[in-house]
């Protein structure tokens, strides 16, 4: 007998399992799969000034830091700001995404392609961001990497006030309704990456971002 | 890994007599408590949430053939291949099986309690093929002679700054650093070339859902990503537990999991994985693999324990427990300490192999008030002893004692008449200050302190007189 059947066997017994339990307990399970009623949510105030104000708030709590921008033609400049206040590298790996605005303009030198070791500055989107928990929520797709986020010391996200949800499960409807199936990869992201492991002493940048810095378009 | 938890009793003594590990749970104690308490706050319907999480939990477990096929299918439609393990001994040949075919020569591993259990790294080793843990804690482990954690979400939590820093020294041959943010730094620098360069990364699973067939991985310090975006290999290995339904019930143990864990809110990284990376994409894995795992588990289904199976292996219980901040994770002498440890190393190891570990609690419920899926450990703690006490693995001595007392019990004036004199032999045993330095009759109780003797009435006189007084002013 192989593994599975001896462990389903096993299981099926302990749980008295005959056709007709199984066809109720099969379609309990259908209506449960079917059943988008979220559980219990802390409360969210859901207009859309209320909800950047919390996902603003949310976010710095993560230790991310938060500007806003009018447009999307004032990101280049607002990050090149960003990066020159911080002493950082002026030449950044990007999403294809947002390859299109006018980088070298604002004395940037971007290359759209999935992120390597020596990537020191990765610049993404992200499909929406969560005001509950101040959180990016990224779609991997050939135009999306998910390395980009990952692998260089800081990470710059640009987020559309307009794409600001309340609460993660409406970040699953609009996955739902936008990709039909999640792709490879959803990550949720919160802040640099950190760790607590020596003396539960919070230590940002483990093995992933120093710094996280969120550009909020407003229009 | 090896079960040590028959050592429990000198286990215990020895982490009681170690200065250096007294003072690191010492620092440790509260901290959790304390940033648990605050996020929970952040919850309006904190018990509500708690009552939802149960019973999606339950949900699942109740009719969990079914639920593991439905997820089977689902990962299967997304390119996974889904396999399974009877116990530790069947996860290693799947794992070197899986290695071997893709000839790996090193493993990258996030967090996996489940490859302790099977003692997956020395498989590996012996297979050949090099097993790095990237978690910091469990590197940190690792290069201390492969020693066993001692906390399921801080695995290194018994080490202080100064044991990590001689540590780093000595196995990185680099100067002696300080401060935690070096050590750090040094450890990222270390791994980064590994997680480069592994063929294959091997991840535990916090939650499988069953909706999409993706595995839900809870971390922070971005190993798990790494992981799971670098090797052209992904490996996950799970217990067959932990399948949920939908992507809303994986948010709502979300609202719980990181802040009965660590007291964040959300951890740092939340990643969904679903199937394999198409052709056009930069990065993820070529081959994504389940192996679901046994390992004791089917046979708690419909049992009496099957409440334990909803755990979401969040630490709280650990974290609350005044035996585990008291002694640490590995007098428990296997993977799981504490609270949730005393409960599963019985279940899973064996309960004629970890004697102890069910009396290794005040059964103060500490544990069942804050775990967030509602397990009443201390009622399965109880029902454990009961079952050791049927099957005659107590100690004889203290079986007749029982026997005695409930003898006793059942005859109340007897009873009463024993607790009387009992009381006044222990008040006169104590004599002037009020404790009792050695008490002939169980001299364990009183071995680390001194017991308090009563100095009055027993309950029943006081009882008695109280009902007799209302009784004269009605
Ligand atoms: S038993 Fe409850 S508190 Fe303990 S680890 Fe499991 S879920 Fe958390």
């Amino acid at each position: 007998m192989s593994s599975r059947e001896d462990i389903l066997g096993r299981v099926r017994a302990a749980l008295h399992r005959n056709a007709g339990n199984a066809a109720v307990a099969r379609e309990v399970m259908m209506a449960a799969l079917a059943n988008r009623t979220p559980g219990p949510q802390p409360a969210v105030a859901c207009e859309p000034q209320a909800l950047l104000e919390r996902f603003r708030v949310k976010s710095e709590q993560a230790s991310s830091t938060v500007e806003v921008v009018a447009t999307d033609a004032e990101v280049p400049a607002a990050i090149a700001k960003y990066l020159a206040a911080m002493k950082l590298p002026t030449t950044a790996v990007v999403w294809a995404s947002l390859v299109a605005l006018d980088w070298a303009a604002a004395g940037l030198k971007v290359e759209a392609r999935g992120a390597r070791d020596a990537d020191l500055v990765g610049i993404t989107g992200c499909f929406c961001a969560v005001a509950e928990t101040g959180t990016l929520m990224m779609t991997s797709s050939p135009d999306t990497p998910a390395a980009v986020s990952l692998l260089p010391e800081t990470h710059i996200a640009v987020v559309r006030a307009a794409r600001i949800v309340p609460y993660m499960e409406d970040a699953w409807n609009l996955a739902r309704a936008a990709l039909g199936s999640l792709p490879r990869a959803v990550n949720f992201i919160s802040g640099p990456s950190r760790t607590g492991d020596i003396e539960q002493t919070i230590v940002l940048g483990a093995h992933g971002p120093y710094r996280v810095h969120l550009v909020i378009v407003e229009d | 890994m090896e079960i040590k938890s028959m050592r429990f009793k000198a286990n215990a003594e020895a982490s009681l007599a170690n200065v250096v590990l007294q003072g690191n749970l010492k620092n440790a104690k509260g901290k959790f408590v304390t940033k648990r308490a605050e996020a929970i706050k952040e919850i309006d319907d904190f018990e509500g949430t708690r009552d939802a999480a149960a019973a999606i939990r339950n949900k699942v477990i109740d009719n969990l053939d079914l639920w593991l096929e439905r997820f089977e299918t689902r990962a299967q439609e997304t390119g996974a291949t889904v396999l399974w393990a009877k116990d530790g001994a069947e996860v290693c040949r799947l794992v070197t099986e899986i290695a071997r075919k893709h000839g790996v020569t090193k493993v990258t591993k996030s967090k996996s309690m489940l490859s302790e259990e099977a003692g997956l790294n020395q498989a590996l080793e012996a297979a050949g093929i090099q097993p790095v843990e990237t978690d910091l804690g469990e590197y940190i482990l690792q290069v201390d002679n492969n020693e066993p954690p001692s906390h399921i979400i801080a695995p290194a939590v018994h080490k202080s700054l100064d044991d990590v820093a001689d540590l780093f020294h000595k196995v990185h041959g680099t100067p002696r650093k300080t401060e935690i943010p070096a050590l750090t730094r040094e450890a990222r620098e270390v791994l980064r070339g590994h997680f480069l360069s592994a063929e294959m990364g091997l991840s535990g699973g916090n939650f499988l859902v069953a909706e999409t067939g993706s595995v839900a991985l809870v971390t922070n310090e971005g190993n798990g990503r790494m992981v799971t975006t670098m090797p052209k290999v992904h490996v996950v290995i799970t217990g067959i537990e932990k399948v949920i339904p939908t992507l809303e019930d994986l948010s709502t143990l979300m609202r719980l999991l990181p802040r009965s864990a660590t007291g964040q809110s959300i951890s740092n990284y939340f990643s969904i994985l679903t199937g394999v990376k198409k052709p056009e994409e930069h990065d993820g894995p070529e081959h994504l693999y389940f192996v679901l795992v046994d390992s004791g588990r089917a046979d708690v289904v419909g049992g009496e324990f099957h409440e334990m199976l909803r755990c979401i292996r969040c630490g709280a219980c650990m974290n609350h427990c005044p035996v585990y901040q008291t002694i640490g994770g590995h007098a428990y002498g296997w993977v799981y300490p504490g609270p949730m440890g005393s409960v599963l190393t019985p279940l899973y190891a064996g309960i004629e192999n970890s004697i102890d570990l069910p009396h290794a609690a005040t059964l103060c419920n500490q544990c069942g008030v804050v775990c967030p899926v509602k397990i009443p450990l201390p009622d399965l703690l109880r029902k454990l002893r009961e079952k050791q006490t049927d099957a005659g693995l107590r100690p004889l001595t203290e079986r007749i004692g029982l026997r005695v007392w409930a003898w006793v019990a059942q005859r109340p004036a007897l009873y009463g008449l024993g607790a009387r004199v009992g009381a006044r032999y222990l008040k006169w045993l104590a004599g002037e200050d009020k404790s009792i330095r050695l008490l002939p009759t169980a001299p364990e109780w009183t071995r680390g302190r001194d017991f308090p003797a009563p100095q009055g009435k027993t309950f029943r006189e006081l009882y008695a007189a109280r009902q007799n007084s209302a009784k004269g002013s009605a």
